[in-house]
């Protein structure tokens, strides 16, 4: 066992990682992981803190790797946005921490999940620190890609690039660690594109399989004007529902927690002023984070729409490629039977589209809308 | 008015903030002319065991009214204290619970219904068609009127923000005398930007291009932002496909299946006897376009705004 084993599929990687751990002189104070969604970014970053802080180089099992791993280990710290940017208050409050020697391991670590939501503020801040490293910090940089990163902290981190891990390695992963049975393990790898933490969820949530086939089946159904206004009004209204029920919880915790931490009195009828602000302060964090929720939760949903396209287009060209939508095939041939390879790449555009535009802040239901009455077909197939 | 008169068990059930906060002054009110001590509790944050303290009989004697807000965030604790509290009342405690939705909670609110508990019930206002009522309500229980042409202009002018056109409604109630009319809202809030994009969407759906444009540049020019008066576009055009796929059936019949107002059915009707569906597509794709150009996606957003508009007045003519 060691602290590499849910990595999967990217043995160069590992290679690199361990190396770095083992001999100091391939070692660097910046590291730049970058990755498509669900490739395991983060979790690289972490197994790569946990072999640091280990006496064995990274055993999985010691007290030190459990820490590191769990995001609870005194030195390693990890910056998990959950706003729409990370601002330069934070971030100063981290160039202040990396500025301290390490506490109880051998490096101090700080894992920033996505620098690529740093204001410009921030990332002037962030220079800051990456241009006058302290001797035994480290810091671990998430990104989607290299072109998410502004260039000065790219030029200043080693970059280290996970690749989407092969649907087989995905799925033997789903057997083993999380003990879900073979063909659902491979079904929900396909599905998911390899998205891991996706593939997961697909696997053990009914529920989001049904809402992954409700979205697929849209490909086929949409015939009219009217029809397309509703489909786009009910992807978004899934998306909200769900941001809800995932939210509601954890704002709660998060309010109770402020109070404790200002020494403010729950039941007060009218708190004070400051303690008022930082409430409103919460509050609107809340709200983007519920927003960015939502925006995710719908590009998801668009990446399922595009592949039923995509499998389609597989079969119309006659390539052998592997289809992500199998337990479709009678949607994929209807589709490819129904559309020219011209065609099927115009709904793909218009899916592309549609998450550029939500991407750039046009309200999620408008997008919608208007890639929705680009997705009509001549009749609805009944499948 | 004495304590009596307080239902001794009270749920707030619903999300929407506006009516809750009405009902909640309205009771505390009562209960202080009752000479009640008045304890609120915010399920946020909760101290395990100080709901029941609350609930212990003071030195003073006097009836206490509690208030716990934000049953559907509450921890176990507060839950578990509530149900002790319901199973066994104590004398002179008056308990108002409010939940905005959610399962989280269930047990006390099922404990709360079982004894009876009177339930005000306020729901999401989300729609035109809820706003509209809204307004209706307001006027109503203020004894004051206001014409239906007026309750489109206000919901058009303030609607976006359910507490803004509360507060609309309780200035113009304050402020006025008489009949309130479409000229009376305009007076008030006739130079909001949500009221200048209805008039560009209007001009725009009837196929009006020179004073659709001249609105738009007016309004830019006087600094208002171009992304609301595209959000209006929006929505009206939106409203357009929807009435015209919704089929037959009365204004009022449709009004609730499409979630608009009786008033903006029976306008989107008339208009669309000039549009075909394939008009209002092209429409509103348009108008999509032209939201990704305001928001950063293009050089120039008035212009983009402008082409939109030219692109939905020549999609109506070409119908
Ligand atoms: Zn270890």
């Amino acid at each position: 066992m060691s602290v590499w084993d849910d990595l999967v599929g990217q043995e160069p990687t590992i290679e690199t990682l361990s190396r770095a751990v083992r001999d100091e002189a391939s070692m660097t104070h910046a590291w730049l992981f970058t990755g498509p969604p669900g490739s395991g970014r983060s979790n690289a970053a972490r197994a790569f803190a946990a072999a640091l802080q280990c006496a064995e180089g990274g055993c999985g099992q010691c007290r030190e790797c459990r820490t590191a791993l769990d995001g609870t280990h005194a030195d390693v710290k990890v910056v998990a946005t959950e706003g729409l940017s990370i601002k330069v208050e934070d971030t100063r409050a981290l160039v202040q921490e990396a500025g301290l020697r390490p506490s109880v391991g051998a490096w101090r670590v700080i894992i920033v999940e996505d620098v690529d939501r740093l204001t410009e503020r921030a990332a002037d801040a962030l220079l800051k620190a990456l241009e006058e490293p302290t001797p035994r910090t480290v810091w671990l940089l998430c990104a989607p890609s290299l072109e998410d990163v502004i260039i000065t902290i790219r030029s200043r981190s080693r970059h280290v690039r996970l690749r989407t891990p092969p649907v087989a390695a995905v799925a033997e992963l789903l057997q083993r660690r999380d003990g879900i049975d073979g063909p659902m393990a491979l079904y929900a790898a396909r599905a998911a594109q390899s998205h891991i933490g996706l593939a997961r969820r697909l696997a053990r949530d009914d529920k989001a399989r049904n809402r992954r086939h409700d979205t697929i089946s849209l490909a086929t159904r949409i015939t009219g004007v009217g029809e397309a206004v509703l489909a786009a009004d009910n992807l978004n209204k899934i998306a909200e529902e769900e941001s809800v029920a995932a939210s509601a919880e954890r704002d709660a915790a998060d309010k109770a927690r402020l109070l404790e931490t200002l020494g403010a009195d729950p039941g007060a009828r009218t708190q004070p002023p400051h303690i008022r602000s930082q409430l409103a302060a919460l509050e609107r964090d809340q709200k983007a984070r519920a927003k960015r929720h939502i925006r995710d939760v719908i590009d998801r949903s668009l990446i399922d729409l595009a592949s039923i396209y995509r499998d389609a287009l597989v079969l119309r060209i006659g390539s052998d490629v592997e289809l992500v939508n199998p337990d479709a095939i009678d949607k994929v041939r209807g589709l490819a039977t129904l559309s020219s390879a011209e065609q099927l790449l115009g709904h793909l555009d218009a899916i592309s589209e549609a998450r550029e535009r939500i991407n750039a802040n046009v309200p999620p239901l408008l997008a919608l809308e208007a890639m929705a009455l680009q997705l009509r077909v001549p009749r609805n197939l009944g499948i | 008015m004495t304590a009596a008169e307080l239902s001794p068990l009270t749920l707030i059930s619903g999300p929407e903030e506006v009516l809750v906060e009405r009902e909640l002054t309205s009771l505390v009110g009562r209960a202080r002319d009752a000479a009640m001590e008045v304890v609120r509790i915010d399920a946020a944050g909760y101290e395990p065991g100080s709901l029941l303290m609350h609930a212990s009989p003071s030195l003073f004697g006097g009836a206490t009214f509690i208030i716990v807000r934000g049953l559907h965030e509450a921890s176990d604790e507060l839950q578990d204290d509530l149900l002790s509290l319901l199973a066994a009342p104590a004398e002179d405690v008056f308990l108002l619970v409010t939940h905005a939705s959610g399962q989280r909670g269930k047990r006390v609110l099922d404990a709360l219904k079982k004894q009876r508990a009177r339930v005000v019930t306020c729901p999401a206002i989300k729609n035109d068609r809820d706003k509209s009522d809204f307004v209706q309500q307001e006027f109503s229980r203020a004894r004051r009127r206001i014409s239906s042409d007026g309750v489109r202009a206000l919901v058009e002018a303030v609607g976006r923000d359910v507490s803004e056109l509360a507060a609309a409604c309780a200035q113009l109630i304050a402020d006025t005398e008489g009949l309130v009319t479409e000229a009376v809202v305009d007076t008030y809030h006739g130079g909001k930007v949500d009221a200048t994009g209805f008039r560009v969407a209007d001009a725009a759906i009837a196929g009006n291009t020179p004073e659709a444009l001249r609105l738009l540049r007016h309004a830019i020019a006087s600094g208002l932002d171009p992304v609301p008066i595209v959000a209006v576009l929006a929505s009206q055009l939106r409203g357009l496909i929807k009435v015209g796929s919704a089929g037959r059936g009365s204004p009022e019949q449709l009004a609730s299946s499409v979630g608009m107002a009786p008033w903006q059915v029976k306008r989107a009707r008339a208009a669309l006897s000039h549009w075909s569906s394939e008009g209002l597509a092209t429409a509103l794709q348009a108008v999509a376009a032209a939201d990704f150009a305001v928001k950063g996606g293009g050089r120039d957003p008035v212009y983009a705004v402008e082409r939109a508009i030219l692109t939905i007045t020549g999609a109506r003519s070409s119908a």
